[in-house]
């Protein structure tokens, strides 16, 4: 097991070398100057030329590049070239607000998703099944920037009981947290109720209930444990999703988080921390990924990672 | 003859599913009577009813679409008329099940061990510890070498052979006085197989079980039942010692099963060339033939099996189903 970690931790260094890559190049496609972007409309071509050496945008490309994976290797991002911060800073001051918000959403659509998909799987085609499949059905229709702004009248303005924004305290958190899982509580309802329905049709489920154990005993022990891998699977690439930021969420509830940070560095042609921020999305998406393969192999025994049978 | 007491009489059960195509009668008003301490046998094509017989005893069908009417009567108390705490604490206890398929019977995701012990648990009020023990001495007793290992194995880590052992481990757990074998033997391999047959025959004496033996495999049934009961199509056609039934099959259906066993030197001992073969097919559930259900395929039929159903005649202590015996 601690072999195969290590395998998988050792086998990000290509992916990410992969990213940066990419990444690097695709940026430098992107159309307008960033030199001309950070100085303004008004500036003259002596400023202009003098941030440009600044930034190191006059020299050859694959000389950038080189320079940039020579200070990756040194854990350098560099600094943001618009408020001249170090980008580990700058992605510092946002990632927990993305990491609290993202883990705040995946566990209230769990805590609602899964015993939803539950209950619908066995009580398949009665009025509550129906109820948890429309309201599935409505969480993942409902544009995300509406449902905040709907919340935010609701509970900020009209009742006054939650803040319409910003970071700081419990409160704060909820509105966020609720619109995004609102939408992530959609797919985890339907593939619960969908893996559900298969667990429960399987053969074993007849033996168990064959040996007399309680119904809820049946549904939780024998079905829920087999159903759970296409589950965890779905919360794994939400959660990961989630981690990359909430661009409308955040910019409804003015969180300070990674895809408003994204977004703006965009905007601004802050090539350093745009690639800063990718980069380590790309590294927490890979950490998530490995995360539910563990999981894989704790739930199921028929999984086993470290080669031996 | 000795005496032969009761344990479980099944009378005019009739089980029908309702699917969007219509109401499908799988079982239609049949009559079983199982001895204590005897092997009685049931057989039959695939769709005839068995499985469906020995899940409705357990109530293990979902109803809907499900619906189970008649008597069942366990020890005199009719399972049908149970509550579901009733029959939950029959399950596995008084009456335990082995399923055809060793392969998907058992849950992938726990230990043998877990699932042999969560019935001793459940039904003996056993400690965890107590219980595994329980679950090691009952791999001991159907053989499964290093038993204290194997209780600790998930399914995929056993054969199929072994897979069936550990079913039976857990089905004898609570020592039932009824086990409902639903073709125990079908999904293994021949030396396996009559591997299987030894374990039940000697668990049978030492755990004092009756058991009702599902299977189209007339073999088997010869080998361990007493008596033997022929479906067709969801009703009982005949009904007979094992002897009886093998020396002299009255019903054209039990003659075709029979004429359809391959038998080394038949064909010297006959002349007959090939296998015999029932023509046609067992009958749509849903558009069952008028009169006798067997006549399409029968080679006795008559003109009254076509329009009435055929009295259920007796005739020296056996059952037949037959316009011929009246």
């Amino acid at each position: 097991m601690f072999q195969y970690v290590l395998k998988r931790l050792l086998s990000t260094l290509p992916v990410l070398i992969g990213i940066s890559l990419l990444l690097f190049f695709m940026l430098r496609m992107l159309p307008g100057d960033p030199a001309q972007v950070l100085a303004g409309q008004m500036a003259s071509q002596e400023d202009i030329q003098s941030i440009r050496q600044q930034l190191g945008f006059d020299k050859p490309i694959f000389v950038q590049f080189g320079l940039f994976l020579s200070r990756l290797i040194r854990f350098d991002l560099g600094r943001s070239a618009r408020t001249q911060n170090p980008v580990l800073e700058e992605i510092g001051s946002r990632l927990p607000n993305t990491v609290l918000l993202a883990v705040a959403a995946i566990t209230l659509a769990c805590l609602f998703g899964i015993p939803a998909g539950i209950i619908s799987a066995v009580r398949r085609y009665t009025w509550i099944d129906y109820l948890f499949t429309s309201m599935a059905l409505f969480g993942i229709s409902m544009p995300v920037f509406w449902l905040g702004l709907m919340l935010v009248v609701v509970f900020s303005v009209l009742l006054k009981w939650l803040p319409a924004g910003g970071t700081g305290s419990f409160k704060h958190i909820i509105l966020p947290s609720f619109t995004l899982a609102a939408f992530v509580v959609a797919f985890i309802t339907r593939m619960t109720r969908a893996s559900m329905m298969e667990a429960l049709s399987q053969d074993y489920i007849t033996t168990a209930r064959s040996k007399g154990l309680k119904e809820q005993m049946v549904i939780i022990k024998h079905a829920l444990k087999n159903a759970l891998i296409p589950i965890i699977t779905v919360v794994g690439l939400q959660f990961g999703l989630l981690l990359g930021g909430a661009v409308l969420t955040e910019t409804v509830f003015a969180w300070p988080g990674m895809g408003r940070l994204i977004v703006d560095s965009i905007l601004a042609r802050d090539y350093p921390v745009i690639q800063g921020a990718i980069l380590i999305f790309g590294l927490l998406y890979i950490l998530v990924n490995l995360v539910v393969d563990l999981i894989y192999a704790y739930i199921d025994p028929r999984i086993r990672y470290d080669g031996r049978k | 003859m000795m005496e032969f007491h009761s344990l479980l009489s099944i009378r005019n059960l009739r089980t029908c599913f309702h699917t969007y195509e219509g109401v499908v009668t799988a079982v239609d008003g049949i009559d079983l009577e199982v001895y204590r301490g005897e092997t009685l046998g049931v057989v039959g094509e695939s769709g005839c009813g068995k499985s469906v017989t020995a899940l409705s005893i357990l109530r293990l069908l979902a109803s809907p679409p499900a619906e189970i009417k008649g008597e069942i009567l366990f020890e005199e108390r009719d399972l049908l008329k149970m509550s579901v705490d009733e029959i939950r604490e029959i399950r596995g206890n008084a009456i335990s099940m082995i399923f055809q398929e060793p392969m998907t019977s058992l849950n992938p995701v726990l230990t043998i061990g877990e699932q042999i012990s969560e019935a001793i648990r459940l039904h003996q009020g056993l400690t965890r510890q107590e219980a595994w023990a329980k679950a090691i001495e009952m791999l001991q007793m159907v053989q499964i070498s290093s038993a204290e290992v194997r209780v600790n194995e998930y399914p995929h880590k056993l054969s199929g052979g072994m897979r069936q052992r550990a079913m039976i481990a857990m089905a004898l757990s609570c020592h039932p006085r009824l086990l409902l074998a639903d073709e125990p033997t079908t999904a293994l391999d021949v030396t396996i197989q009559a591997q299987i047959v030894d374990l039940m025959e000697r668990l049978k004496e030492e755990i004092h079980t009756s058991v009702l033996l599902i299977t189209h495999n007339l073999g088997l049934i010869a080998e361990m039942a007493r008596r033997v009961v022929v479906m067709y199509a969801g009703k009982v056609v005949e009904e007979a010692l094992v002897e009886d039934l093998f020396s002299e099959p009255l019903h054209p259906y039990t003659q075709g099963l029979l004429g359809s066993i391959p038998w080394i030197g038949r064909k010297m001992e006959t002349g007959r060339r090939q296998l015999q073969e029932i023509p046609g097919m067992v009958p749509s559930l849903l558009e069952m033939p008028e009169g006798c259900r067997f006549h399409p395929r029968c080679p006795r039929v008559m003109e009254v099996c076509k329009g009435e159903e055929p009295p259920l005649v007796q005739k020296e202590g056996r059952r037949i189903l037959c316009w011929l015996w009246k």
